[in-house]
């Protein structure tokens, strides 16, 4: 080990002298930071993904953070692609351990032939090296030790100090990062000095000492030149100040609780007039069932109105879910999924609540759910979401997750048409009531199985009625007679043969090909990685993105016309298999699911390994022959393959 | 169980108010439940109340959760619409109702299982929220529709039908209203009404939360000796502390009081509250004081009954959210649609 007053490379650390025989590649790896939660890297790793963001390059960002505030592990993984491949991908090519308590299992995610940026202050436990990746030891504590005498300021600044190591190491603009720091601190100009000193203490160290830049580095780019830079979550907040929502009630619960927040930040900048009238309310209530309750409430009186929760949350909203079911009430439920239940591993993402949203409450209920995958949809199902709830007078569940609602992803930019008005649905006014002769809530005058709806206050004679959840009849007086009963749950399942035409279509890419891979939400994310690789092994699939529940009829004939059909999500219980088994009455077998539950997001790699596991063992054919003689398998002649 | 519509027959003699509305005007449908229930006495006052006070009988929002009081709201104000939600969740859709418009006068009907068990969370928020709105509880101490158990404000050693003591301890609302900001508090007794009618207009008229516990007895399965809230034990126990009247803007004051000190409170809509205060101790503007009063009534068995407490210029829900004045409900896309440019700006800042 060398003095620790002068840096120097320690013994083994050196690049150029370490196992590295790749190939110079640009904007293709993955980047792990490995961090204690509460030491200010979230600010750092952030300004890192928005450097390479901002250089035009297209990445996908990954919070994996422990249900704490301060002291335990947090990693932040960048995906940096420039095939735009946004899902995850197993195996790290980078990482930046900066967690001791973390360090072994850390070191050990890393591919062969992968980089280790770590603290080289104190040396690295023998037990701890591995032979196969390199080392590249920065003593970020030694170095910050002298320039900020402030303890506080010094653990802040040892993450900007890694950003800065990194902006050399694989060759970062550094214009771009210090820019963006000016930017950050614009009218704190005080922090503006300090923040790009330590950067450069880092850049300067890897200069002097190590090889740089890396094999693995970055390069302008186009493939993100026209994005932007979005969480689902911020998405659907501005998507529903659009979509025109007016009372937003919720209650704070991780992952949702950032789109309530955006909401409100979103409006004190959108929403407020110039007379500092504010266009909105927004409650933080005692607990779910009464964020529920006041959206429905708010529905019930005329507002858009709606929440965002996440499991456990929709499990307290469920009676009120069926109340609003049967007393028809238009309401809009975010549920940002997360693994359940308790705390813990919630703060992990799964598409887990399918079933529980689907059919939530007592009795007969079904309640349609709208599937965002990407930033865009999240911001224009918010507005769709909003629209359908009116048009259906019923509660419409949007069906995000904590990976596309806390993590920042590419989009293109938000679009708006001018000309667009809001589809209020079926409510009649006062002139309305004045034209027509006999009002019945409850009447299925279009055949559609949806009434028309008045609002409280409309007209000092007509059109008032008493809401109830189920003992009515067509002009909602009191009833509890049989026939009144069934009639309506009859009229319900109209309602729903509407929505079924009404809720987005599927996705569909397809030509005429054997295999068709079904999957909705963020499953779609590693699935053009995980199709490429198929490619590879000649395998060629049509696809299929779920978006709406019900199911319009192209869904059905797909899954018809494939003779092997997968459907891919993030839940043990195959719960989307189940949808489509009980709404299009198909026979279970005609489905083979993917399924992964661990709690990150899917992986590319988990797709293609459980299809190509699948196809063997059906002994599917292949477009051309797998090099390597791994899993390929001799073609069928009776079973040709159709390109 | 059938549905009665009221004939809608106008008596020639019967008064009319303002609007030119008479008392039937303000009526429901008929009542189901059993003869000589306190609601229906509640019910009675809240469409004199109503009737007097001239209000548009289509501008109200009626909301209810689930009991014998929840029933209530079809059997007043039929012009107006009326939600009869879920089991103690009456707060929250009021909360709701309440944001989507400001405009309408929102009634809650409750009752001690709604408010006081199941709903206990949902009431105390709504009074910590201010809802500009008047909240009843048809409080008789007891479940009547799943047939007599005690309810949380049974008083502790009060007996069932059969003879069986409560065992707990009774929970007050007047009391916990008090303690968490209503702005208005009050207590009467459905066979007061005298009292209750007055007191349900100031509250209607009061800008902000306005809470009544009506004492209404049950009498198919809580009006028997032993029973704390019974309508004899309420008689006998009851101590009037401040009456109100209500006094609509430039009428003549007209009202007869037999006793007590008179003082008139200013409404915001220019009414007059005219309070009179049976204890000339008593400042029923000192919530401190008021806690005080009931909590000692309560230990010595008496009931204390009028207008405990409140505060003329408290804010509401909507003053704290700064909303305009003008319905949320009735914003369309020019007002609450940023545009294009606006989400330009969104985009570059994402950038």
């Amino acid at each position: 080990m060398t003095d620790k007053a002068t840096p120097a490379v320690p013994e083994g650390d050196s690049v150029a002298n370490g196992v590295n025989d790749r190939r110079t590649s640009y904007n293709d790896f993955v980047i792990r930071f490995a961090n204690v939660n509460g030491s200010g890297s979230a600010s750092a790793n952030g300004m890192f993904a928005k450097a390479l963001f901002r250089m035009g390059i297209p990445v996908a960002t990954r919070n994996i953070f422990p249900s704490n505030i301060e002291g335990l592990p947090t990693w932040f993984e960048v995906r940096v692609s420039e095939k735009g491949y946004a899902g995850r991908r197993e195996g790290i090519d980078l990482m930046v351990a900066m967690n001791a308590e973390t360090f072994a299992e850390d070191v050990a995610s890393v591919v062969p032939g992968g980089y280790l940026l770590y603290d080289n202050s104190k040396e690295l436990d023998v037990r701890l090296r591995r032979s196969d990746i390199n080392l590249v030891g920065v003593p970020i504590s030694q170095l910050v030790l002298p320039e900020f005498p402030n303890p506080k300021h010094r653990a802040l600044f040892k993450n900007i100090v890694y950003v800065g190591a990194l902006s050399a190491l694989i060759n970062i603009d550094f214009d771009v990062i210090t820019g963006m720091v000016s930017a950050q601190f614009k009218g704190k100009d005080d922090l503006i000095a300090p923040n790009i000193h330590a950067l450069e203490i880092g850049r300067h160290y890897v200069l002097d000492y190590l090889v740089c830049p890396l094999p693995i580095q970055v390069r302008y780019s186009n493939g993100a030149s026209d994005k932007i830079l979005v969480d689902g979550n911020t998405a659907a907040a501005i998507g529903a100040i659009y979509g025109g929502a007016t009372v937003c009630a919720w209650y704070p619960i991780t992952p949702s609780t950032s789109l309530a927040e955006a909401f409100e930040q979103y409006c004190n900048r959108l929403r407020v007039d110039e007379n500092g009238e504010r266009n909105f309310a927004i409650i933080q209530a005692e607990d779910e069932l009464s964020a529920m309750g006041i959206v429905i409430g708010a529905g019930w009186n005329g507002a858009r109105a709606f929440t965002a929760t996440s499991g456990p949350g929709l499990s307290l909203m469920t009676e009120f879910l069926g109340l609003a079911y049967f007393a028809e009430i238009p309401a809009v439920l975010w549920d940002i999924q997360r693994t359940g239940p308790s705390t813990g591993m919630p703060t992990r993402t799964q598409q887990g609540d399918l079933l529980s949203a689907a059919y939530a409450s007592h009795g007969d209920t079904r309640h349609p759910l709208l599937f965002p995958s990407t930033p865009n949809e999240c911001f224009d199902f918010a507005v769709a979401a909003l629209d359908l709830a009116d048009r259906l007078q019923t509660p419409i569940l949007v069906m995000s997750d904590l990976e596309l609602g806390m993590n920042d992803n590419l989009a293109d930019p938000f679009t708006w048409d001018d000309e667009r008005s809001y589809d209020r649905g079926k409510v009649l006014g006062a002139d309305d009531l004045e034209r027509i002769e006999t009002f019945g809530r409850y009447l299925d005058v279009d055949g559609d199985g949806i009434g028309y709806r008045t609002l409280p206050g409309t007209h000092p004679e007509k059109g008032a009625f008493f809401t109830r959840g189920t003992s009515r009849d067509e002009y909602a007086a009191y009833t509890e007679a049989p026939e009144h009963y069934s009639a309506n749950m009859d009229r319900l399942l109209k309602k729903w043969e509407t929505a079924r035409d009404l809720v987005p279509a599927p996705v569909i890419e397809e030509q005429g090909r054997l295999i068709g891979i079904v999957f909705y939400g963020t499953t779609a994310l590693p699935i053009p990685e995980a199709l490429d690789r198929l490619l590879e092994d000649g395998v060629e699939v049509d696809t299929m993105r779920l978006r709406g529940f019900p199911f319009t009829d192209e869904v059905r004939e797909f899954i018809d016309r494939h003779e092997i059909v997968f459907l891919a999500e993030q839940n043990r219980d195959a719960q989307m298999k189940t949808l489509l088994v009980n709404d299009l009455g198909l026979d279970p077998a005609r489905i083979d699911s993917v399924l992964y539950y661990g709690g990150f997001s899917i992986s590319a790699d988990t797709i293609y390994e459980q299809v190509s596991e699948r196809l063997v063992e059906y002994n599917v054919p292949r477009l051309r022959a797998v090099g390597g003689g791994g899993r390929g398998t001799a073609p069928r002649k009776d079973r040709e393959y159709r390109p | 169980m059938t549905f009665v519509v009221k004939p809608r027959v106008r008596h020639p003699l019967l008064p009319v108010n303002e609007l030119g509305l008479t008392r039937r005007d303000y009526e429901g449908s008929v009542s189901t439940l059993c003869a000589g229930c306190g609601h229906d006495s509640v019910s009675a006052a809240i469409v004199q109340a109503c009737a007097e006070l001239s209000l548009p009988p289509h501008k109200f929002a009626k909301v209810s959760g689930i009991g014998c009081s929840s029933k209530t709201p079809s059997y007043f104000l039929s012009h107006s619409h009326g939600f009869n939600s879920v089991h103690g969740r009456m707060p929250s859709v009021a909360t709701g109702a309440n944001l989507a418009n400001r405009e309408l006068y929102c009634i809650g009907v409750s009752g001690d299982g709604d408010s006081a068990s199941i709903g206990i969370g949902q009431f105390a928020h709504i009074v910590r929220r201010r809802i500009n709105m008047l909240y009843v509880v048809d409080n008789n101490g007891t479940y009547g529709l799943t047939k007599g158990q005690f309810s949380a404000t049974n008083d502790k050693g009060s007996t069932s039908k059969k003879g069986v003591p409560n065992l707990y301890e009774p929970i007050d609302l007047v009391s916990m209203a008090l303690q968490i900001g209503a702005s208005f508090v009050a207590r009467s007794f459905s066979g007061d009404k005298r009292q209750l009618v007055p007191l349900i207009q100031a509250g209607l008229m009061h800008k902000g939360f306005a809470f009544i516990d009506v004492i209404s007895p049950c009498v198919a399965f809580n009006n028997h000796n032993g029973s704390t809230k019974s309508y004899d034990y309420v008689r006998d126990h009851s101590e009037r502390l401040v009456s109100a009247d209500f006094i609509a803007p430039g009428a003549e004051i007209t009202v007869d009081y037999d006793s007590g000190a008179l003082e008139d409170v200013a409404m915001p809509d220019g009414s007059t509250l005219r309070l009179r205060k049976l204890d000339e101790d008593y400042d029923p503007r000192d919530r401190i004081q008021a806690l005080t009063q009931v909590q000692r009534s309560a230990e010595a068995g008496e009931v204390v009954t009028g207008l405990l407490y409140m505060d003329a210029d408290a804010a509401d829900c909507h003053d704290v959210l700064g909303t305009p004045s003008a319905p949320l409900n009735a914003l369309d896309e020019s007002v609450l649609c940023p545009g294009t440019e606006a989400l330009e700006g969104v985009n570059a800042q994402l950038r």
